[in-house]
């Protein structure tokens, strides 16, 4: 495939006096998982939104697989799958109803969205509560079934906004094992996120996101070299090693209890390339 | 889970089970069978909820009881006796009021993102509503059969033939399917399912009971006569009356009904869907 599966130019949204992408300019790949990363406000759900039609645009240009957002948006719909941070989840409805409905819709034959429902619930490990409401599901099965709902119909690009935003550890465990597993089979996926640790793992190529705008872009590690020395903190197996050990460690074979390499963390990416805090708050639009 | 299972061979190795259509329209088949499937969700969620349905009874049955055995002996309704008089407006006011669920909903929905998920699916987002609104018309048809079952239990008795009755029961039907989509508009231009719960009621109180629904107009002072004398409730309300009980000719309130029920389509279908897409 020669075709971008994002290509974003000069893309510009203004919410009155917000402009939450002021002159974006972004290129995916086919076939890789790319992180956005950024804080609250940055313009992440904003770019999301355009790009899944949801949103107009107010100057620029956004393609999804070669087709425009604004002007050829049913066949932009045609090839994306939207999951996020809102687990989109029809509550009266079982999980199995719940996929159904989305296949239906994306087009799929009655018999074919009942075959993908019963996969993709044994895929995400929801088959035991299939045929339960999801109102009676926790928030990790109920990201899961959005998951699951965003992917039904095999769309070639996926877009995942904050799909672990407010998860426990475990679940966001399970969700970082699916989006692994797309990856392995070659969809294409963007996937935002406020957690270094998620693009880290997850992300073959990174976007910083500031105030409407990329401000830095690379694989994981370019990003984080850019921004400065790793810490390596050691543990003596001996307390008396202690004073020897620095001086010792460069030439001789030092019994080394555990290695700790602190890389920077996503406070120092973002004061390193936005001259702010992450967590400082920046307006956010809904 | 900690492990998830691939399917053999992979993504990449599944043909698509459908092929990427390019058409730049939506065939109207495609629309229709959307629209089943979304009426059908709007369905199922309603019988998972019987509450929900139960609720829609209580303030009807409260004003029945309240008109009937209350205030109905003050309003003077000429030869019809007033439980034949206030059945039928009590019928209107069900349907009007069972319609204002359609803005409700989609608040809620909106709220929780679901509207967002289907407008994100390839779909017409006409189907959306008109979906919403169909099944909401299913739901009122029910209301509306408890309602008349009940005006029967404390003394309604419709003298008109059953073709009548059941025309008014329609032509309720298709003005409730109507103010479905004003009742649309209205909670998709409303950010929050607070305010939609707020203004999305408001506007229709004027409507009902500055109308003949209750109370003949004859008394009502002049401003509130001349704005119930055109008030699309109390010409819907005058023409199921007739249908139902007799005493005039349906065939005027009737017709002017149905001018304001096609002016009102015209006008809310266009900017419901408008709206859907800014949401």
């Amino acid at each position: 495939m020669s075709e971008l599966a994002v290509e974003v130019n000069g893309l510009k949204r203004s919410f009155g006096d917000v402009h939450a992408l002021n002159g974006l300019h972004l290129e995916i790949k086919p076939g890789i998982v790319f992180g956005l990363l950024g804080p609250n406000g940055a313009g992440k759900t904003t770019l999301v939104r355009v790009l899944s039609t949801l949103l107009q645009p107010s100057a620029g240009s956004a393609r999804v697989l070669g087709h425009d957002v604004v002007a050829d948006q049913l066949a932009v719909r045609r090839r994306i799958g939207l999951a996020g941070q809102f687990a989109a989840v029809d509550n009266e409805l079982t999980g199995r109803e719940n996929l159904i409905m989305v296949a239906r819709l994306s087009r799929l034959s009655a018999k074919e969205a009942a075959r993908r429902a019963t996969e993709s619930l044994e895929r995400y490990s929801l088959a035991d509560v299939a045929d339960r409401r999801a109102s009676t599901y926790s928030g990790g099965m109920r990201r899961r079934l959005d998951l699951a709902a965003g992917l039904i119909a095999s769309p070639p690009l996926v877009l995942l906004d904050e799909p672990t935003t407010g998860l426990d550890p475990r679940s966001r465990q399970e969700l970082w094992d699916a989006i692994a597993a797309l990856q392995r089979e070659g969809t294409t996926v963007l996937l935002t996120t406020q957690y270094l640790e998620e693009v880290d793992r997850l992300a073959e190529r990174i976007a910083v996101i500031d105030q409407g705008r990329i401000v830095a872009q690379g694989t994981p590690s370019e990003l984080k070299d850019a921004v400065g020395q790793s810490t390596v903190s050691v543990q003596l197996t001996n307390a008396a090693d202690q004073d020897a050990a620095l001086a010792a460690l460069s030439q001789h074979g030092i019994a080394v209890g555990a290695v700790d390499i602190q890389r920077p963390s996503l406070d120092d990416v973002f004061l390193e390339l936005t001259g702010h805090k992450a967590e400082e708050p920046v307006l956010e639009q809904a | 889970m900690t492990r998830v299972p691939e399917r053999p061979g992979g993504r990449g190795a599944e043909p698509l089970a459908y092929s990427i259509s390019d058409r730049r329209h939506l065939t109207p088949a495609e629309v229709l069978s959307d629209t089943r499937v979304l009426a059908g969700r709007q369905l199922r969620k309603v019988l998972r909820r019987p509450m929900y349905v139960v609720f829609l009874f209580i303030q009807p049955v409260l004003f029945v009881l309240l008109f009937r055995y209350v205030f109905g002996g003050a309003i003077n309704t000429g030869h019809l006796s007033y439980v034949n008089y206030l059945m039928p407006g009590i019928i209107v006011m069900t349907a009007t009021f069972g319609s204002m669920t359609t803005g409700l909903g989609l608040t809620e929905d909106m709220a929780g993102g679901v509207v967002d998920r289907l407008r994100s699916l390839p779909i017409s987002h006409a189907a959306i509503l008109i979906g919403r609104t169909a099944a909401d018309m299913v739901t009122n048809l029910v209301t509306l059969v408890v309602m008349i079952g009940i005006g029967l239990l404390v003394g309604f008795r419709p003298s008109q033939p059953i073709y009548d009755f059941i025309l008014a029961v329609l032509l309720t039907l298709a003005f409730a399917y109507v103010f479905s989509w004003i009742s649309a508009w209205v909670g998709l231009a409303s950010k929050n399912p607070e305010t939609a719960q707020s203004v999305g009621f408001i506007w229709v109180f004027p409507l009902v009971f500055a109308s003949s629904a209750f109370t003949p107009t004859t008394h009502m002072v002049a401003p509130v006569k001349a704005f119930a004398n055109v008030n699309p409730i109390t010409l819907l309300t005058n023409a199921a009356r007739d249908l139902m009980v007799g005493g005039h000719s349906a065939t005027a309130p009737a017709l002017w009904a149905l001018v304001w029920m096609v002016g009102l389509l015209l006008l809310f279908v266009p900017l419901a869907v408008r709206q859907l897409r800014r949401a």
